[in-house]
């Protein structure tokens, strides 16, 4: 087995966001499972340490947090992206669309280009 | 922002104590049962599908560590936790706390103290917007060795012209006699330009300054007075706008009163609390007429130009002093070499506190750094009792940092709880501490303690604590657990390296002690001989009271006006004077007569004959008096005659001069029968008629200032003295004083009595305080010197009680022993005086100075300390010696 790729913080976050942003509240295990399904087991994410970032998040103003009911009736904390935290999401989108159509633009170059 | 939110969120959270551990425990819960319920659904067993629910949430401890620290802040919370940790430590061993703190308080309680002088004068010594923008302007003559001699009209408006400053304005000191209220009462008093507090931008409380532009040649009758005097005299009344006041005579109308917290600046304490200023174009009466060579303004100060620095101002200034000289040669000559100096307006304030001042604070930021040292001593010897326990927690783990900063935490603490002792300490005795501070002080009333210096004494608290704070627990951090655990069995509770400290520490200490006890010593030697110093005059039953006679605006009222006038009214003092109680002896004399009074009073000087051009002026200190001053005050004649009541109104005008008048300009011929022309006026030639001995009356420092004095009958002084001798009442002195004047003229307010002997020493204050504090500090210095060396030594014997015991089972004799330990002690009180004896030498060359009469090099100073020091060090190594000496073999050796 392939050693699966870290998750660097800042990544996580966005991910996050873009989860609540796609599929509105969610609590703490959806988002995680979420991130796992579209990632498609590719990334080794210890699912716990989704928890101290969404707390930072919230410390931010990203995103907000209330408690609320399960599907399976449970008390759960259900997290929500703030306006703030759109206005977030959308700077970060636009900068990694950024960073990474340069990344792209680095691989596409062939030698006989730079001559 | 979204940092400083997050911060602020934590902090919050922090301060609250909101703990998010439940949120946290069951969100994880939730997680894992909702993980485990979609693991059954994949098929696993219930046992199997709970494994994998952990397994993939990670590390549940570590989850909750980081939750944490982003929930609050961990680097405070270490912080306290450490604090609290430092706090049951000190409270265990309180005789270690209460001496640590203790020496602390005494180390930054004193250097708070005299920075707090230091903040209120050196660092501001100017209590105005844009301090660096004053200057003081001084003429001077160097071709005649002239300085400061004061400028005329025609230059002060010339500098106001020039550009190069915003506002000039002269300035002059003096009395003035308020009458018309009960008793008739002198009022310090400085008469000056319009433009001068527009110099000084200060604005009033009530009412207006001066208008700059006014051009009234002569006082134009407007006062502005100080808080003071409002509340004093006038009962704080708030009408008092466009009351009017009588002030020698004539009539003026007060238009402004300043702020309580302002202060004149100026030379001399009496200018510093001037209470009274007048506005004058100084071009018509009561002043003489505005010519160039009359140089009558004693004083000048102004505003810089905005964004010009002094040495800018000062070279477009010295190209002005040139043309200036092109164009009036008859006023300037080349042989007097006129220039024009610009000195920072501070400089004048504070200067000749400057050096002083850093003196002590450099003397009690030794004090404070021997504390330092003791303290940093007192750590080392915990710790390593302390060792086991910080090699027991490395060993299980503790990172070297985190014990080292738990270190540092305790000495800050320790340092910061000395501070605030040392503060409450200050705030307790403050009003005892500034009764020392001598008078003189410039800005005295300023001295608080202010934020400023708060945060002084928070900082050197911070500094001091890391710096002794650095030692131990660099050394802790060089623990090695193993060797240090498997020593601790051993019973031995030092290492060499921590003995290698103690000993520079120690050595350093005595240093540091060596020097403030050799300053110390050199200030005394200078006090105690400027003390015994030979005055030449005999103070003792000696009280001189003052008067200042009115100069009214118009000279044709002023009653006093002429010698003939003003020598009645002498006369009619000494006729009454003999009748007053106790009084023997009484002689009448102008202001500069009274003995080590700091006045300024060179008077301008011309010699028949000597001079090429007339207009070539020496100076000389001047004063008049009467006849039977000389016999009061002792001063014995050497050639010639004194005065005699016939050296009158109507005589000729006759002088008596010092020796050193005499030794000055006629090294070789006999001064009797030479004439001399004195003042910046016209004056008739003054015949030379005797010659009598010097006496220290200007200074107590200088021997032989020439000095030369007129017939008091002969002048026109304003400002008088009464002496009295015999056996006087001073308590009674003033007010018969005041009954025998005003029996004579009832408008004439009497003041400023004072015992001649107070006037020595009190011209001793400055001196005195000086010497005091640095032995004060140089005791401490030397106490603590003497106990850190005893630690040391005690320490030392206590580490070599097995070595001892060998020793001595071994037929070492007891009196070896004792040699033993205090040849350890001498070593380390020879290296330290070593040093110390080179860092006192480069000391006492910098406050050479301050000295009087003796070498900064002197032998017997310099040997004489250096043998106090190390009887001190050597008698703090005889306690541990003697207990060295009588260990007992057997005991030792079973102690391990």
């Amino acid at each position: 087995m392939s050693e699966k790729p870290d998750v660097l913080q800042g990544t996580l976050a966005l991910m996050v966001l873009k989860t609540l942003d796609v599929l509105g509240p969610l609590h703490g295990y959806g988002i995680a499972r979420r991130i796992e399904q579209i990632s498609g087991d590719l990334l080794a994410l210890n699912q716990g340490t989704l928890y101290p970032l969404l707390l930072k998040l919230e410390h931010e103003g990203a995103i907000a947090s209330e408690w609320g009911a399960s599907e399976n009736n449970r008390r759960a904390h259900f997290y929500r992206l703030t306006r703030a935290g759109h206005k977030q999401l959308q700077a970060e989108t636009r900068d990694w669309e950024q960073t990474a159509a340069i990344i792209a633009r680095f691989f596409e170059v062939k030698a006989e280009d730079l001559s | 922002m979204k940092f400083l939110l997050r911060f602020f969120v934590r902090l919050s959270n922090f301060t609250t104590g909101r703990r998010a551990d439940r949120r946290l425990r069951e969100e994880m819960e939730e997680h894992l049962a909702l993980q485990v319920d979609e693991n059954l659904r994949a098929g696993m067993t219930p046992a199997e599908a709970r494994r994998q629910a952990v397994l993939k949430f990670g590390s549940v401890e570590r989850i909750r560590e980081e939750y944490h620290s982003e929930q609050s802040l961990p680097f405070i919370e270490n912080l306290l936790r450490d604090l609290r940790y430092a706090m049951r430590q000190l409270a265990n061993s309180p005789g270690f706390a209460i001496i640590a703190i203790l020496t602390m308080a005494l180390g930054i309680g004193a250097t708070t103290a005299i920075y707090s002088v230091v903040d209120a004068t050196l660092l501001h010594p100017l209590p105005y917007p844009h301090p660096e923008q004053l200057v003081r302007i001084e003429d001077d003559l160097p071709g005649v060795g002239a300085r400061d001699i004061g400028l005329s009209v025609p230059e002060w408006k010339d500098f106001q012209r020039s550009g190069i400053f915003q506002y000039v304005s002269v300035e002059g000191s003096g009395s003035v006699n308020l009458t018309g209220s009960s008793q008739p009462a002198r009022i310090i008093f400085k008469p000056v330009a319009p433009t001068y507090f527009a110099v000084l931008g200060v604005k009033p409380e009530l009412g207006r300054v001066f208008n700059p532009d006014d051009q009234t040649p002569g006082f134009n009758l407007e006062v502005v007075i100080s808080d003071g005097l409002w509340k004093r005299d006038f009962g704080a009344d708030p009408h008092i706008l466009g009351r009017s006041l009588r002030l020698d005579n004539d009539v003026y109308h007060v238009v402004g009163v300043m702020p309580a917290g302002f202060h004149d600046q100026g030379r001399t304490t009496d200018e510093r609390n001037t209470e009274l200023w007048a506005a004058a174009g100084f071009s018509a009466a009561p002043t003489p007429p505005p010519v160039r060579s009359s140089r009558f303004i004693p004083g000048a100060i102004a505003r810089l130009a905005p964004g010009l620095t002094i040495a800018a101002a000062q070279s477009r200034l010295d190209a002005l002093v040139a043309s200036l000289k092109k164009q009036f040669p008859a006023d300037y000559p080349p042989e007097s070499a006129w220039n024009v100096r610009l000195v920072p307006l501070s400089e004048t304030v504070v200067g000749n506190v400057r050096q002083p001042l850093m003196l002590l604070l450099g003397a009690v930021g030794l004090v404070l750094l021997i504390g330092c040292v003791n303290v940093a001593n007192l750590l080392l010897a915990r710790a390593s009792a302390r060792g086991r326990e910080m090699a027991i927690r490395q060993a299980l783990g503790a990172a070297k940092t985190r014990l080292i900063r738990q270190l540092l935490t305790e000495s800050l603490l320790l340092s910061v709880l000395g501070g605030i002792a040392g503060l409450g300490i200050l705030f307790c005795t403050k009003k005892l501490l500034l009764q020392m501070v001598p008078s003189t002080l410039p800005r005295l009333n300023d001295i608080s303690i202010s934020w400023g210096v708060l945060t002084f004494a928070l900082g050197v608290s911070v500094i001091a604590g890391a710096f002794f704070g650095l030692a131990p627990a660099l050394q802790a951090g060089r623990l090695d657990p193993s060797h240090m655990l498997r020593q601790e069995g051993r019973g031995s509770k030092g290492s060499r390296s921590q003995t290698r400290t103690r000993s520079i520490l120690v050595v350093t200490e005595f240093a540091l002690s060596l020097v403030l006890m050799i300053a110390a010593g050199l200030l005394l030697r200078s006090f105690w001989d400027l003390f015994k110093v030979r005055l030449g005059f005999d103070p003792e039953n000696v009280m001189a009271v003052r008067l200042w006679l009115p100069v009214p605006n118009d000279p044709t009222t002023d009653i006093y006006g002429s010698a003939a006038k003003e020598a009645p009214f002498i006369r009619e003092i000494m006729h009454r004077g003999q009748s007053l109680p106790g009084v023997t002896e009484i002689a009448v004399g102008s202001l500069q007569s009274i003995p080590l009074n700091h006045d300024r009073n060179l008077i301008t000087l011309a010699l028949e004959g000597s001079d090429r051009r007339s207009n070539l002026q020496h100076q000389v200190q001047g004063s008049s008096v009467t006849p039977e001053y000389f016999q009061l005050l002792g001063i014995p004649l050497l050639r010639g005659r004194l005065f005699t009541n016939a050296d009158n109104e109507n005589a000729p005008n006759v002088a008596v001069i010092n020796e050193a008048f005499a030794r000055t300009w006629w090294p070789n011929d006999d001064p009797l029968g030479k004439r001399i022309k004195l003042g910046r006026a016209p004056a008739s030639w003054t015949t030379v008629a005797g010659v009598v001995a010097d006496a220290r009356t200007e200074s107590l420092e200088d021997a032989s200032t020439p000095q030369v004095y007129l017939s008091s009958y002969q002048r026109t002084d304003k400002e008088l003295a009464i002496f009295l001798r015999g056996r006087l009442d001073p308590g009674a002195i003033p007010e018969q004083a005041r009954a025998l004047v005003q029996s004579i003229d009832p408008e004439l307010p009497v003041f400023g009595a004072k015992r001649l002997p107070d006037v020595v020493s009190g011209s001793l204050a400055q001196r005195r305080f000086s010497m005091e504090t640095v032995l004060l500090f140089a005791l401490t210095a030397l106490l603590l010197a003497g106990i850190g060396i005893y630690g040391t030594i005690s320490y030392v014997v206590s580490e070599r009680t097995r070595d001892i015991g060998v020793r001595i089972a071994l037929g070492a004799s007891r009196t070896s022993i004792l040699q033993m330990v205090l040849r350890q002690g001498l070593g380390l009180a020879i290296a330290g005086a070593t040093v110390g004896l080179l860092g006192a030498l480069v000391v006492s060359h910098l406050m050479a100075g301050l000295l009087y009469g003796v070498s900064p090099n002197d032998p017997v100073t310099f040997a004489g300390v250096t043998l106090v020091l190390t009887t001190v060090a050597l008698a703090a190594c005889y306690i541990p010696a003697r207990r060295a000496m009588s260990v007992d073999p057997i005991v030792a050796l079973r102690y391990e």
